[in-house]
């Protein structure tokens, strides 16, 4: 087993390098390009006619409650087509004879696109046609991720801004840029490098075919490289078939795998230099970007470590911890998808996590728990992230004697009030959700294991749901309509109640006046800072869940 | 010449300076606090924690309410199911509840000590109210001739006229409209040195429960019985009008938020539990709950907020908010007035410069023999700056005045006259001839060394420049350059009168440096001051360019110079518009408008009572560099509010460890790994984690109440001390402390 682990871990450090070399490239110029698109005043010409065709003009700087109802209406309406496009499959074109989903089913997976969740409780290739996948899940794969930065523009907007009586910007203008001029241009790129790395394009049924054995196999087909490229991108995750980034058409080589680990990172991690440059102090972007960094890198040498050296039985047994991962990838690259889809709020897998070991698991599950904030979702993991360095303030601030202050904004009760209650949401969905799901009848019929594995897929679902990831531990039957309306409910909390608390708060900060900074001032852009910001993170997400975490994961760890 | 033309003098001498702006405070803080626990102050607080154990009163603080609502729970389980343990632990949750109201009732008791002590001035006098209609007593002149009555000083009301006499006890606030007294406000400032208070002007304030000690004045009533400044005094040290202010609320908010998350994570936990087939006894849960929830801070953060008001009332500082505490530790701009604040109020000599051929301690002997009979502040500084330079060359040999012999024995004094502008002393000769000295500005005493024929050429050619001699371009030279440091120059001359009556040319002796001298460790204070953030702005009426001079002296960020009420109203609008907070005190009326604006104001107990009604603070010793300690004050009070946030947080690791092993460890023997403090048994380290969480919070109470200790300096270094010492020490120290008493608990018989 030597020589194949020293194989392995030289192969892991090779494509982290490489990933991080492009990352380390491509975010500055990113970044920069970014807050230029939520910052310039004006419009490209098929911007304007969008506008003019949805009568909305924007350049009304909205205060954070019309952005809210725009963001609400937006979602709700998107939430609404998706559902009809599910229910109502077997009437519209291109379905490949599959029926309309069942109403559970439909609001599950409306929900679950709507909220970048991207949740799958159906297998793609045995329940959506290419009208739903494309019409329905791409595009909301596509809105979804604007709306996320739209949020997080909106909050950034807060504290470059001061005394503008809560406007935080235009939410149509912001939907609009995100999917024009940086989802769309960089999916496309994507999407043709994928198609050029062997993934599927085209419009072919899935078929039955004789093998030259008698056998018969299906050969599916369908437009998947241009959703997988969005899928990645805007770090939505739902797989154009079941096995998702496992499946060799949506992921067919090691060098296709990088480049899909490197789309769901690539918003996330150029977003704190967005930030930098929007508030006008890079430093601040780079001490953000340092805790995403630091977290990010902890969680791939852990999983790393836990699936490389597969403590564990059965692992051992085997000789290596290979059980439901990919022989062409690897260990290590399944790690490191692992840990960056469940970092960011992609939630695609290229390996199934419910087979990771003991600790592997569990830290694909403490990864979400974190909020997904290193570097998290596109938008969202920018704002989750902000958040824990303002809760961060808040307590530091205290101990260098004045009333904490971030950016210049004051964090008073109205403030502390908002990140307190973002801080109590997810938690919340999570534990209530697990706690009634293991003593409910039709709660207990959905995990296959049973003991602390059964309990690790039931966390890891709600965990998922509430957190807006999406990625499945599997060995769980979720498209049962309890599990379907349960983790529905949990995905739209997760993801609009903390929405809306964000846009509260960029709206106070941005009524605010800015406080100067001086030498008395905690400062927010030293190693010292970074290094408390992920204290916090991990500290607040250890007394959280540790109760949870040490009968599921805990437990089958140290068996 | 003309440029050395400078003021005498101050000619009229000011009163004596009276305590408050005369005695040279030093900028070390006059600390007068009890020790922070006693047993008879705990004994003394006892009642008052076991009234606040009331819910209602509880509900104030969430975090201790829930801690209340788990030691009703098992209290009730424990007599339901009797059984060591759970006895065990109701009782210690209920210790846990006492300790934190003992810890409030205990800040409260500090306070309540001084306000009985405050009440006793508060006796009930009698007032001799001034008889007349209210537009007479508005108006009228004299009217401590008027008739009469004898009244309760319970009675009076605003704008009643009172007189008070030599030995009486003024029986309300007011400001006096006729007379002037000296006044012993010892009984409330404990300043013992009486004072002096006047109509007119900006002493005029006189405080209910003051004594006048002599003289006859006369007062108007500017605060009706029962809400004067002594009854506002005891509310606030009492503490019985204490609200939160705004960090405390949103503290308390983010408290609220972690006990909800808590409560649901243990709440969830017994489903958990339930199907991993370890079903958990509610006392047990209860118990996991309050270790979680953050209870030392909860407990103690009341009691912080008290004792954080109480450490200004123990300096003598009285906030009327507990707002403008937390608002002086976020301070960026201090205000301070030249005059003194950074300098002493007076000019003082700082340098002797000798005219060439004359000796140094022939000018200073005759410098200070000029000045010894001239007791206008300047005139004393000279004198001790002489006899100061003498005590260093003679090694302690105090310099001549006090051995014996009066030099000014038969002696004729020269005062300051507005003719010549010149004060000294003729002094006998032992030979019959006289001595005669003079200072002054160096106009005048070059006028006067001119009239007798001294040292200055004759001015024979009209029109040509009298060009001086030697000795008198140097004394111009000296002069010059003195006024251009900002300095005041007087010249010092003598002039020799032998027994026949012969007069000798007057010579010039040298040049005696005056200056503002700024007080002794301001420059230290105001380097501290920038390390911490905070920009100076020293606000004076002199001219830029003295102002300057003495801004750089006393090592001050800037400098309104030539200020007027306005400018400085100007300037902190400007600040505040800037985001900045500004600090600044005053005692005149004209400083009503800026202390109203400022975000901390500290009016001077001093002054008058617009003054003290504009400010959000009130100074009684009248301390201007009071203002440095009330910043650092407040700092010290958000400082120790977040340590015991931090240290409490950090806590709940160490509980973890204890807790979640003994409660799972029978379904799962493997978690016994997580018993890394190898305590006894689960019931010994559920208890102990309980007993351990009730105790840390009195073994803190002395530090909440006392403040963690403050050193100015950035930001950066107090975060990276405070997160050693609270961060590190609050994830270490509970590991050991469990431990130690999981030892004494395992000896407990009956719990397993």
């Amino acid at each position: 087993m030597g020589t194949s682990t020293t194989a392995e871990v030289w192969s892991a450090a090779a494509t982290l390098a490489t990933l991080l070399v492009v990352l380390a490239a491509v975010h500055v110029p990113l970044g920069n390009y970014m807050a230029w698109v939520y910052s310039a005043p004006r419009h490209l010409r098929v911007e304007r006619a969008a506008y003019r065709a949805a009568r909305v003009d924007p350049d009304a700087e909205q205060t954070w409650r019309g952005y809210l109802f725009s963001l609400l209406g937006f979602s709700a309406a998107s939430l609404l087509a998706l559902y009809a496009l599910g229910r109502l499959q077997a009437l519209l074109p291109l379905n490949l004879g599959f029926t309309g989903l069942d109403p559970a089913g439909a609001w599950n997976s409306a929900v679950s696109f709507v909220t970048n969740t991207n949740w799958q409780w159906y297998s793609g290739e045995a329940a959506a046609g290419h009208l739903l996948q494309m019409a329905g899940f791409a595009v909301q794969n596509v809105g979804s991720a604007a709306v996320g930065l739209g949020v997080a523009m909106a909050l950034v907007r807060g504290f470059a801004r001061s005394g503008t009586d809560a406007r935080v910007g235009n939410f149509w203008s912001d939907l609009v840029r995100g999917v024009l001029r940086i989802l769309l241009p960089i999916a496309f790129v994507a999407a043709v490098l994928l198609v050029a790395g062997g993934v599927i394009q085209n419009f072919l049924p899935h078929t039955e075919v004789t093998t030259l054995a008698g056998g018969s196999q299906n050969v599916l087909g369908g437009p998947v490289a241009s959703q997988e490229a969005i899928k990645e991108l805007g770090t939505n995750g739902g797989g154009f078939f079941n096995a998702n980034s496992a499946h060799p058409y949506e992921n067919p080589t090691p060098w296709t795998n990088l480049l899909e680990i490197f789309l769901l990172l690539v918003i996330p991690f150029s977003l704190p230099r967005t930030f930098g440059v929007m508030v006008g102090d890079r430093r601040q972007g780079w001490a953000i970007l340092g805790v995403m960094g630091a977290i990010f890198l902890t969680s791939v040498a852990l999983l790393t470590w836990a699936e490389v050296a597969g403590p564990g039985a059965a692992p051992h047994a085997a000789g290596a911890a290979m059980e439901g991962k990919e022989t062409r990838f690897g260990l290590a690259a399944s790690a490191l998808f692992g840990s960056a889809t469940t970092l960011t709020s992609t939630g695609a897998v290229n390996s199934l996590h419910d087979s990771f070991t003991a600790p592997g698991g569990g830290i694909t599950l403490v990864d979400m728990m974190l909020g997904e904030i290193a570097p998290g979702g596109v938008g969202s993991g920018l704002y989750g992230m902000l958040i824990v360095a303002i809760l961060t303030v808040f307590l530091a601030g205290l101990m260098v004697g004045r009333t904490p202050q971030y950016l210049g904004k004051k964090i008073g009760q109205g403030e502390i009030t908002l990140v307190a209650l973002y801080v109590l949401v997810t938690p919340l969905l999570v534990l209530v959700g697990t706690g009634v799901s293991v003593v409910v009848g039709p709660g207990l019929a959905g995990p296959l294991a049973t003991g602390p594995h059964g309990l690790s897929e039931v966390l890891y679902a709600f965990t998922s749901a509430a957190n807006n990831n999406g990625s499945a531990f599997g060995g769980i039957t979720s498209g049962t309509p309890y599990y379907d309306t349960a983790l529905g409910i949990a995905m739209l909390a997760g993801r609009f109640v903390p929405v809306a608390l964000v846009l509260a708060l960029a709206g106070r900060f941005a009524s605010q006046g800015k406080t100067p900074e001086t030498r008395g001032t905690l400062p927010t852009h030293t190693p010292v800072f970074v290094g408390l910001v992920g204290a916090v993170a991990v500290v607040v997400v250890a007394l959280t869940f540790v109760p949870a975490l040490s009968l599921g994961p805990v437990v089958e760890s140290l068996s | 010449m003309s440029a050395s033309v400078v003021t005498p003098p101050s000619a009229g001498a000011d009163l004596p300076p009276d305590a408050a702006s005369g005695t040279p405070h030093a900028p070390v803080p006059t600390d007068r606090r009890p020790r922070a626990l006693s047993a008879a102050l705990l004994r003394s607080a006892l009642p008052a924690a076991f009234r606040k154990l009331d819910p209602r009163d509880m509900w104030q603080t969430p975090v201790m309410f829930v801690v209340e609502v788990g030691a009703v729970l098992t209290t009730v389980l424990a007599v339901v199911h009797p059984g060591v343990f759970a006895g065990v632990v109701a009782v210690w949750l209920w210790v846990t509840v006492l300790f934190a109201t003992l810890a409030e009732a205990v800040a409260e008791s500090r306070g309540r000590a001084q306000a009985s002590s405050l009440r006793a001035t508060q006796q009930h006098t009698v007032a001799h109210r001034v008889l007349g209609t209210p537009d007479e007593l508005r108006y009228g002149s004299r009217l401590a001739d008027r008739p009469t009555a004898d009244v309760p000083s319970s009675t009076l009301d605003v704008g009643d006229v009172v007189v008070v006499a030599a030995g009486e006890v003024v029986p309300g606030d007011g400001d006096v409209v006729e007379g002037v007294a000296s006044v012993d406000e010892s009984a409330i400032t404990g300043e013992s040195a009486p004072v002096i208070r006047e109509s007119g002007g900006d002493r005029t304030a006189v405080t209910g429960g003051t004594t006048v000690l002599s003289d006859r004045i006369v007062v108007r009533i500017t605060a009706p019985a029962g809400r004067t400044f002594v009854d506002r005094m005891i509310a606030l040290v009492e503490g019985s009008q204490r609200q939160k202010t705004p960090n405390e609320v949103a503290l308390n908010v983010l408290l609220a938020s972690l006990t909800i998350v808590f409560l649901g994570a243990v709440a969830t936990l017994q489903p958990l539990a339930i199907y991993s087939g370890s079903r958990q006894s509610l006392v047990v849960l209860v118990a996991l709950l309050v270790c979680l929830i953050p209870t030392t801070i909860g407990a103690l953060l009341s009691a912080i907020g008290i004792a954080g008001m109480d450490r200004l009332v123990q300096r003598n500082v009285l906030a009327m908010s507990g707002r403008a505490v937390e608002a002086a530790g976020d301070v960026d701009v201090l205000l301070l007035d030249k005059t003194g604040t950074i300098t002493y109020g007076n000019r003082r000599a700082s340098e002797l410069i000798a005219a060439p051929g004359v000796p140094d301690a022939e000018l200073a002997d005759a410098a200070r023999l000029a000045s010894l009979a001239d007791e206008t502040p300047e005139g004393r500084s000279i004198v001790e700056f002489v006899e100061r330079g003498a005590d260093r060359s003679h090694a302690g040999q105090p310099a001549g005045v006090d051995d014996g012999d009066d030099p000014l024995l038969g002696a004729t004094l020269v005062a300051f006259s507005a003719s010549t502008r010149m004060s000294g002393v003729d002094l006998p000769l032992s030979d019959g001839g006289v001595r005669r000295l003079r200072k002054g500005a160096a106009a005048a005493v070059h006028a006067w060394v001119r009239s007798t024929g001294g040292e200055l050429q004759p001015t024979s050619a009209r029109g040509a420049a009298a060009a001086p001699t030697g000795a008198a371009a140097a004394v111009d030279a000296a002069v010059a350059d003195v006024s251009e440091r900002g300095g005041t120059p007087l010249v010092v001359a003598e002039q020799q009168v032998d027994a026949t009556g012969y007069e000798q040319p007057a010579r010039l002796l040298g040049v005696v440096h005056l200056k503002d001298v700024v007080k002794e460790g301001l420059v230290e204070r105001f380097a501290e001051l920038r390390a911490m953030g905070i920009r100076t702005v020293m606000v004076t009426g002199d001219n830029p360019v003295t102002a300057r001079v003495i801004a750089a002296e006393a090592g001050v960020d800037d400098v309104l110079a030539e200020a007027t009420p306005e400018d400085k109203l100007a300037l902190i609008r400007r600040e505040q518009a800037g985001g900045r907070l500004v600090a600044m005190c005053g005692d005149g009326t004209n400083d009503a408008p800026a202390l109203a604006q400022a975000d901390v104001g500290v009016a001077m107990a001093s002054g008058t009572t617009a003054a003290k009604e504009a400010g959000n603070m009130v100074d009684l010793d009248s301390d201007p560099t009071k203002l440095i300690e009330i910043v650092a004050i407040g700092k010290q009070l958000l400082i120790t509010r977040g340590a015991l946030t931090t240290f409490s947080i950090t806590n709940d690791v160490a509980k973890y460890f204890a807790i979640l092993p003994a409660m799972f460890v029978a379904a799962f023997p493997q978690l016994g790994v997580l018993n890394v403090m190898h305590l006894h048994s689960s019931q010994s380290a559920i208890v102990s984690a309980v007993v351990f969480n009730a105790l840390v919070i009195v073994a803190l109470v002395p530090l909440a109440l006392r403040g963690v200790r403050y050193r100015p300096s950035s930001a950066a270094a107090l975060l990276r001390r405070n997160l050693w010492l609270y961060g590190l020490g609050g994830l270490v120290v509970p590991f050991l402390g469990i431990k130690a008493i999981d030892v004494i608990v395992s000896l407990v018989p009956g719990l397993r």
